[in-house]
């Protein structure tokens, strides 16, 4: 079991509301990121649950059990670190074996689960090992083969794929989605990758300034944004937000529209310059100046041909624009 | 680019650096040869360098007139105790000050450091008289709080620098894993740490090995370590330096020895944290 509510959860430092109250409710075995900016307290809102810094407020449940006021050690998380925060003193298996050597787990059956976690990960061959001579996917692995040994309530996951490389991060992030699914038990995840939130959450919180914006499945989120921020940051390339008369006629205070939702058309729409154009193959993102609108990001097709200078016309597709009022908040 | 040094200009540094080793080292070098004289020599003028009549009669007579062994033995008990008792106070102390700093851990360093500049004779007469009423006058058990207390403030600084390297996700990470405080020091600070404790625990036991002040001031017969026993050949008859040279010879060997053997570790621990 690993169901986690947070009530009123509050966090300052000094003067500084760093988390102003925070409701969260996660459900047991949802994997659920918290994704946002640097600094808009989401790191801090996880090591609130894991208890490595204590509340100024609120209250954190889990299993219906406050654990607000309880050690680490005591809540049954498990946690993965950013910089893997392995131990380098001991070996691969004396590293995966400590949480059970601290729970005073007989040997025999601590080797076991050890033996058992690293089959599930492919360290077998590298039990002997001291961190110092893995590479850093290895690393990640044994940090969270550290994690599952212990069967915790839930995982906590820091951001654990910022130091790998690009293509290894894309292994990295199957396999925890594919770990998930075996083991079915509750996972918070953070980043500031919105990538990463939209392909493993079945939950994702998106948090601003240490308040959450919203909650909602990844494509919830995309398809129907509460505001502003939320529909800048979820996505990529990042929504068009439009303001001023183009917006009006819609009735709003600003229009809102996806770099995927503009189809490059031969007259009528938006008339631009092309500035910038990024041939990936599969797509072409483009920065387009137009007379208009000002500059608008166009993801199109991996087949159009189009260069620094020329003249381009855009058009959003029907129904695909988000209308948001002054203050920022979706018109719906 | 690497700064290119042309040979002439490397056959300079060398020989200069070999120059000052030579200098600094001069005194010891002077001590070691003038205890293989006999008194006319070593008093002789101009001074005899390498070509005197060499003899270990100096060696005899100091093994005779005093008990080597027994000074040896206090200076070993002194300096290893106070280290030691010095070094468990120490960890539990830089372990809160690196990991829970508050918002005076840096003053509270800063005033520990600053009781090293009061100079010792200041606080002679209380400490003498504290002595004498707790009965630990001329005893080891004295001698080893009071370098221990001496020695504390520059064990916890040490200490501390080192222990302010681990990075400190590794310490969360074993209290996620369920580590008591007492567990978390034991199994994954001290192990960590240990280069640094070895330099930490080496130079305290130089520090203590070569105190002289309290040492002298506070004993007598009993607990007197090798600083006592080098000092017993300045006596007021005159000076006999071959003799004095002789006793200092042995006083420093062991020392010496041992930091011969853990110099590597001994730069590490001094230049720690003066580059990264």
């Amino acid at each position: 079991m690993g169901k986690i509510t947070l009530h009123g959860v509050r966090k300052s430092f000094g003067a500084t509301d760093v988390i102003p109250g925070i409701d969260l409710t996660i459900e047991n075995g949802e994997f659920v990121v918290f994704v946002g900016p640097s600094g808009c307290g989401k790191s801090t809102l996880l090591r609130l649950i894991a208890g490595l810094e204590d509340t100024s407020g609120g209250t954190i449940a889990i299993d219906g059990v406050d654990a607000t006021d309880l050690p680490p050690a005591k809540r049954r998380l498990a946690m993965v670190f950013q910089s893997y925060a392995l131990y380098p003193h001991m070996s691969v298996r004396k590293n995966i074996m400590f949480p059970l050597k601290m729970a005073g787990m007989e040997i025999g059956e601590a080797t076991k689960r050890a033996d058992a976690a690293a089959k599930v990960l492919n360290l077998t061959d590298y039990m002997e090992r001291k961190p110092g001579q893995l590479s850093g996917g290895q690393r990640q692995r044994v940090a969270i083969g550290r994690a599952i040994v212990r069967e915790p309530a839930a995982f906590l996951f820091d951001e654990p794929l910022s130091n790998l490389d690009a293509a290894l991060r894309v292994n990295m992030r199957q396999e925890i989605t594919e770990l998930h699914q075996s083991l079915k038990t509750t996972m918070i995840y953070v980043t500031h990758d919105q990538v990463e939130a939209m392909t493993m959450a079945d939950k994702i919180v998106v948090l601003n300034a240490g308040n959450i914006e919203q909650v909602g499945s990844p494509l919830e989120l995309y398809n129907a944004p509460v505001n502003t921020f939320v529909a800048g940051f979820i996505g990529s390339p990042k929504m068009n937000l439009i303001g001023g008369a183009e917006a009006a006629k819609h009735g709003a205070a600003t229009i809102g529209i996806r770099p995927e939702h503009l189809d490059v058309v031969q007259s009528g729409g938006w008339k631009g310059v092309v500035g910038l154009s990024e041939h990936l193959g599969s797509d072409t993102f483009l920065k387009v100046a137009t007379d208009d609108v000002g500059i608008i990001n166009v993801r199109a097709g991996g087949e159009v041909v189009l260069r620094h200078g020329d003249t381009v016309h855009l058009a959003p597709q029907p129904g695909k624009i988000h209308r948001f009022g002054a203050d920022g908040k979706s018109l719906a | 680019m690497a700064r290119s040094i042309t040979p002439q200009r490397k056959m300079f540094n060398t020989a200069l650096a070999w120059g000052i080793g030579l200098v600094i080292f001069f005194p010891i070098l002077w001590t070691i040869l003038t205890s293989f004289k006999s008194e006319a020599d070593a008093i002789a003028f101009p001074p005899k360098f390498l070509f005197f009549d060499w003899t270990l009669e100096n060696y005899s007579v100091v093994q005779d007139r005093s008990n080597y062994m027994r000074f040896l033995w206090n200076s070993v008990i002194i300096a290893g105790g106070s280290t030691l008792l010095g070094v468990i106070i120490a960890v539990p102390a830089a372990w809160s000050m690196a990991f829970v700093p508050s918002k005076w851990t840096k003053d509270i360093l800063m005033w520990m450091l600053s009781t090293k500049m009061l100079p010792a004779v200041g606080v002679l007469y209380p400490m003498y008289l504290i002595f004498i009423k707790l009965g630990l006058l001329d005893t080891r058990t004295g001698l080893v709080i009071v370098l221990m207390l001496i020695n504390l403030p520059i064990i916890v600084w040490m200490l501390y620098t080192y222990f302010k390297e681990i990075p400190g996700e590794i310490l969360e990470a074993a209290r996620m894993d369920g580590a008591s405080l007492k567990a978390e020091i034991l199994y994954v600070l001290t192990p960590m740490a240990i280069p640094g404790i070895a330099s930490t625990i080496l130079l305290n036991i130089i520090l203590a090995w070569n105190e002289s002040f309290w040492t002298l001031n506070l004993t007598a017969a009993k607990a007197a370590p090798l600083t006592a026993f080098i000092a017993s050949y300045s006596s007021p008859e005159g000076l006999f330096y071959a003799k004095l040279s002789a006793a200092s010879t042995m006083a420093i060997a062991p020392i010496l020895i041992m930091g011969w053997f853990s110099q590597k570790q001994l730069v590490r621990g001094l230049t720690f944290g003066a580059v990264k």
